[in-house]
């Protein structure tokens, strides 16, 4: 009986604690404040010779330390956000999606509500046509490649052509 | 093995049922055995009215004990939800809503309920059950109030003289020609000011008034989403949310470890015409000085704003106060009455250990500070170091006081309403 008692005991215990996890399962970080350059993704890239993908690697870190000076109070080092403040970078399409769409809210800010992923945010982004197109093509390469992002690089040259067009 | 759950979940209840029927003796309604998670003063507890009801900004209870819960977004177009303890055991079993708008503003008054959007302000009657009579014809006493976005929550107070009270948040950090933009000076004089920036006093009766029907009561307030009237005081306090990239613009002025806890969060008592001098100064805690806003030329030294309010209180940078309760209940024990709930959203610059998801007390006597802030309720996050504010399970929002003199608090992430009670010795 006592035996039988106890293991109930345990079982409710279990509940409980199922019930917990699943209730507070909402939020889940997938963040990654390491770009994923070192890991099995960069090996999959096929056909790139070494010394391009430690280019490529240089060009993440240099994009992590622009991230972090720049975007990391907004967006912050897990690129989740602040809920209702400012949008996660964490799997949106803004990101991960077409680059001159995303190379333009780099330069120019945006504050109209953009929805992303269902929600709209209240604070405002500015532009950040101050940096170099060096600099914006490692930030958004290294966010297209963070957080549980999987999307190609952006150049230079395509930074360049952007802001070609907007000037 | 899914009977037995069932079976096990069926005697976990029972067990829990004769806990609270037991603990209960008389009427006095009983705290949740782990408090919600919170950490409170000895002889405080807390209970879980309801959870999962949205994203809950402000809240009012009426005479009856029904909490009224304004939500940031309408969901399934109701703005406004209610809940009601039909069975008298402090939580709620009934939860209907109106209002097609999201917003942060709710107050009741008078057998009136005020609620706002992000532009404008309704009022509803309330019955002699303290229900609402008209959920779907308010009347629209406020309008046309500028929202850009950023900083647009219309926070409300009452002064029970037929005045209400409207925050208007500055749609900008400190005034930059380039908000938020490294190096852009700050524009002087700052133009926002002239709509936005400070609170506006409008009438409670009066149908569809604007900027030009009320006036100006007190500006250079960057953003106040906490304010309550003291009525000991015969004053309107407020909290304001103080500018941001002191630090992380200005590294070589504001080093790290202070640097992040600047500015203050202060808390200003206004009266017709004052000004808190946002964005031309900021107030410092650590120097207890008013400094001149480097994008106006500070250093962080400087000091400045001389005919600028002081604060009454000053707390740690950036931890958020979203709603400030001047405390006139008998529940609590005596040092609390009249004193100050401020609940506090919690920060998101001040990586990576992110501060401020609590509610803090200042106790009062004759309408001023009488003592130091300090933390009252804790635990909201639910978890220790909170990394990104996303991080946090829970982040207080709204007060507001019952009948009974418990204490609510709302919670904007997991849509919890909180209950505090005191069962200690008096
Ligand atoms: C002052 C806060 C702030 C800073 C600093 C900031 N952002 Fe943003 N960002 C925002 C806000 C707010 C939005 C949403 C704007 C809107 O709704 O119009 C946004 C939107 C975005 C978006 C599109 C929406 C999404 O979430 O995918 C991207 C991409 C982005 N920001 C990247 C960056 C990068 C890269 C930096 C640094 C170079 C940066 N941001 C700096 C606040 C900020």
């Amino acid at each position: 009986m006592q035996e039988r008692n106890s293991r109930k005991y345990s079982q409710i215990g279990v509940a409980i604690l199922f019930l917990l996890l699943v209730a507070c399962g909402g939020h889940q970080t997938e963040g990654q404040t390491q770009p994923e350059t070192a890991n099995g993704q960069e090996a999959a890239l096929q056909g790139k010779s070494a010394s391009a993908l430690s280019e490529r690697t240089a060009g993440m870190r240099a994009g992590q330390v622009v991230y972090d000076q720049y975007c990391a109070t907004c967006h912050q080092t897990n690129g989740d956000g602040v809920p209702n403040l400012n949008p996660p970078l964490a799997k949106t399409d803004y990101v991960t999606g077409d680059k001159e769409r995303l190379i333009r809210i780099v330069l120019n800010g945006s504050n109209e509500g953009l929805e992303v992923n269902g929600m709209v945010y209240s604070n405002a982004m500015p532009a950040h046509s101050f940096l170099s197109d060096e600099d914006v093509a490692n930030v958004l390469s290294y966010i297209r490649n963070s957080f549980g992002n999987h999307a190609d690089t952006v150049s230079v040259d395509e930074v360049r052509q952007v802001r070609a067009t907007l000037e | 093995m899914a009977n037995q759950l069932k079976s096990n979940w069926f005697l976990a209840c029972i067990t829990a049922c004769v806990f609270v029927s037991c603990s209960e003796g008389g009427h006095r309604i009983s705290a949740d055995a782990d408090n919600v998670g919170l950490a409170l003063p000895e002889g405080f507890g807390a209970l879980k009215v309801a959870d999962s009801v949205g994203a809950a900004r402000h809240i009012a209870v009426n005479s009856k004990g029904d909490v009224f819960v304004k939500l940031q977004r309408a969901v399934d177009g109701k703005g406004i939800i209610v809940l009601t303890d039909t069975d008298g055991d402090g939580r709620a079993d009934e939860q209907t809503g109106f209002g097609d708008y999201g917003g942060t503003g709710i107050f009741i008054k008078d057998n009136f309920l005020y609620a706002s959007s992000n532009s404008e302000v309704f009022r509803y009657a309330l019955d002699e059950n303290q229900r609402v009579t008209n959920p779907e014809a308010p009347d629209t006493i406020i309008t046309g109030l500028i929202d850009r976005r950023q900083h647009n929550s219309k926070s409300i107070a009452l002064d029970g003289a037929g005045n209400i009270y409207v925050n208007i948040g500055a749609y900008s950090n400190v005034c930059q020609e380039k908000d938020r933009t490294p190096g852009s000076p700050g524009m002087q004089p700052c133009p926002i000011l002239d709509s936005a920036g400070g609170i506006w006093r409008f009438k409670t009766d009066g149908i569809r008034q604007t900027y030009g029907d009320g006036q100006r009561y007190a500006t250079g307030l960057r953003n106040v989403v906490g304010l309550d009237w003291n009525q000991e005081a015969g004053a309107l306090f407020v909290m304001q949310h103080g500018r941001d990239n002191l630090h992380d613009f200005y590294p070589e002025l504001y080093a790290e470890g202070v640097g992040i806890d600047l500015p203050s969060e202060a808390m200003y008592r206004l009266s017709e015409g004052a000004d808190a001098g946002w964005p031309y100064i900021y107030y410092d805690h650590h120097q207890k000085k008013k400094i001149v806003n480097p994008e106006y030329g500070g250093d962080g030294k400087q000091e400045g704003g001389a005919d600028a309010l002081d604060p009454v209180v000053a707390f740690p940078g950036h931890i958020a106060p979203n709603a400030l309760l001047f405390y006139t209940g008998d529940m609590f024990p005596a040092r609390y009455k009249n004193g100050a709930f401020v609940a506090f959203h919690g920060s998101w610059n001040r990586a990576p250990d992110q501060q401020g998801f609590m509610v803090a007390f200042v106790p009062f006597e004759n309408g001023q500070p009488s003592g130091d802030w300090e933390v009252f309720a804790d635990g909201f996050a639910g978890i220790d170091t909170i990394a990104a504010p996303g991080d946090a399970r829970h982040r207080p929002c709204g007060l507001a006081q019952g009948p009974d003199g418990s204490l609510y608090v709302s919670d904007d992430v997991g849509g919890t309403i909180y209950r505090i009670v005191y069962a200690g010795a008096k």
